[in-house]
């Protein structure tokens, strides 16, 4: 089954960390990475630049509405996503619990829709 | 047909769906987690078979009968839902599975579908309903009158809980070691839910409410019986059995509120007692403490008094002491501090007691109002004692409870 592993956490943590603190956060993403790569479950996984760069889109009352900012408000907020191939569920939680995003934030795992 | 063949094949039928509903379930779920597909499939091979056995007699191996024509139906289900060429690889795949004709070597998956229905994703209000469905099929309309809710509400709840199991890939497996004590907390906790749904005051006259402890309690022997070598499983069991040994105690003839220390030891089930004796001591040769043996423990302390007639309030504020390292609940600090009244008297129960002011939940809750007003009035505070009691009647649903708490409250009144 395909999981996507929504990463949530506070912005400003990044942007309080020092140079140094920043290097081994992504050192730790990129160990992360490869170790699902290494475990033959990794499809695809992506940075997202912060909410401040996000526009918001709606064509529901008929015409073309676009607003600043992000779709909600949150104190934490989609900052990236992996997207996994895993028999179950457990074996996801697994995963998603050695995400460094699970040390400064939260993770939604998400099974993807199968048509 | 005869009339014998068709009660023969009625009872074998009812006992089958009685004794190996569950397994039959899991079974047929564990390979693509679809509970739902697995119950319709099943629900039709026990229709099936009331039309073929009084016609044929019963099958030597009913079981088998039943999952061979249940495989059968999930089969054609999905062929109907699956397109292509995953449809042969599919039908190929159960039929492999099939290979068990001999009834005795139909796995039993049970203990893993209790896993799967108590996973930390589903909704914590549903696991024990989505137990008694899957693992004993009880149908949602008991089940929702037993839990106080409509059969809409209760089968729209069930059948989005089993559509998770399946779209969410929860697993129908017995988790790892490490995780093990966790999660199965999560199962013992759900089935105690349901044990103490059907058991509280009112239950005593609503039919659906008290067979819903026997069938938690049925689910607590099934547990034992796959987990046997659990301690909390054992000692959760020796719990239930404890309580319910005292279910027609709990009640005078005349049908009013019996507290446990003016209930007759004689009206108390001795079997069930003995056999959570049994339990407990087996649970206590695996040397894991936890909270349901703890809690066991305390039954079994207290029914030793009764029975005996030798105080041991000392060993019961022990084991509330350790009770509450387990599971600290302002429900067991109250306990403790009426044991710690048995000990050291009244005064030093009501500091010992929880405080309100602390936990604001306290106002509403009907043994804090209860517990305070009886100490309260054996310290001779007896305008404290009627506010007390008039906060506990005034929360009281049960109408037996109540007029014990009145019956009390005038006795401070004379």
């Amino acid at each position: 089954m395909q999981y996507l592993f929504l990463l949530y956490a506070d912005e400003k943590g990044w942007d309080q960390m020092t140079a140094d603190q920043r290097k081994q956060g992504e050192a730790s993403y990129t160990a992360y990475t490869n170790a699902l790569r290494e475990a033959k479950i990794y499809l695809g996984s992506n940075r997202l630049r912060p909410v401040g760069d996000a526009t918001t889109v709606t064509m529901q009352t008929g015409q073309s509405r676009v607003l600043d900012g992000p779709y909600a408000d949150t104190k934490e907020q989609l900052g990236g996503y992996y997207l996994v191939d895993l028999p179950d569920l457990d074996s996801a939680i697994a995963w998603a619990n050695r995400c460094p995003g699970a040390h400064h934030g939260t993770i939604e795992v998400r099974p993807v829709w199968t048509m | 047909m005869g009339e014998a063949t068709f009660r023969d094949a009625h009872r074998t039928a009812e006992a089958i769906a009685r004794h190996s509903y569950g397994k039959l379930v899991a079974y047929l779920a564990a390979r693509n987690r679809d509970v739902a597909a697995a119950e319709d499939a099943l629900s039709d091979a026990f229709a099936a078979a009331l039309v073929e056995w009084p016609r044929s007699g019963c099958p030597q191996k009913p079981e088998a009968w039943l999952l061979t024509v249940a495989r059968r139906r999930l089969i054609d289900g999905t062929r109907r839902r699956i397109a292509g060429e995953q449809v042969a690889d599919d039908v190929r795949d159960i039929v492999a599975a099939s290979g068990c004709a001999e009834e005795s070597e139909i796995p039993d998956q049970r203990l893993a579908l209790m896993f799967a229905c108590t996973h930390p994703s589903i909704d914590v209000a549903i696991r024990a309903p989505l137990m008694l469905q899957t693992v004993l099929g009880l149908d949602a309309a008991r089940i929702a009158s037993a839990f106080l809710v409509s059969p809409t509400t209760m089968g729209k709840r069930l059948v989005r809980a089993k559509e998770k199991i399946r779209s969410a890939g929860i697993p129908m497996q017995i988790p790892t070691r490490d995780e093990l004590p966790a999660r199965l907390a999560d199962v013992l906790d759900a089935i105690y839910a349901a044990y103490a749904e059907g058991w509280n005051d009112h239950a005593a006259t609503d039919t659906p409410r008290r067979q819903l402890a026997d069938e938690a309690l049925f689910l607590g022997h099934i547990l034992v019986e796959l987990a046997f070598d659990e301690p909390e499983s054992l000692g959760l069991l020796a719990l239930m059995l404890h309580i319910e040994a005292r279910r027609r105690a709990r009640r005078s003839a005349a049908g009013e509120y019996v507290p446990f220390d003016e209930q007759d030891p004689a009206c108390w089930d001795a079997v069930m007692i003995s056999a959570a004796e049994t339990l407990l001591r087996r649970a206590a040769e695996l040397g894991v403490m936890g909270r349901y043996q703890i809690e066991a423990a305390l039954q079994s302390a207290h029914v030793h008094r009764r029975r005996c007639g030798v105080a041991n309030w000392d060993d019961v504020v022990n084991l509330y002491d350790a009770l509450l390292r387990f599971s600290p609940s302002p429900v067991v600090a109250i306990n403790r501090a009426l044991a710690i009244g048995e000990c050291d008297g009244a005064s030093a129960a009501l500091a010992a007691m929880p405080d309100a002011a602390q936990d604001g939940r306290l106002i509403e809750y009907q043994p804090y109002w209860a517990a305070r007003a009886s100490l309260l009035a054996r310290t001779g505070a007896h305008a404290d004692a009627h506010h007390a009691y008039e906060m506990a009647i005034g929360l009281e649903s049960d109408p037996a409870v109540r007029a014990f708490l009145q019956r009390r409250l005038r006795r401070i009144q004379m």
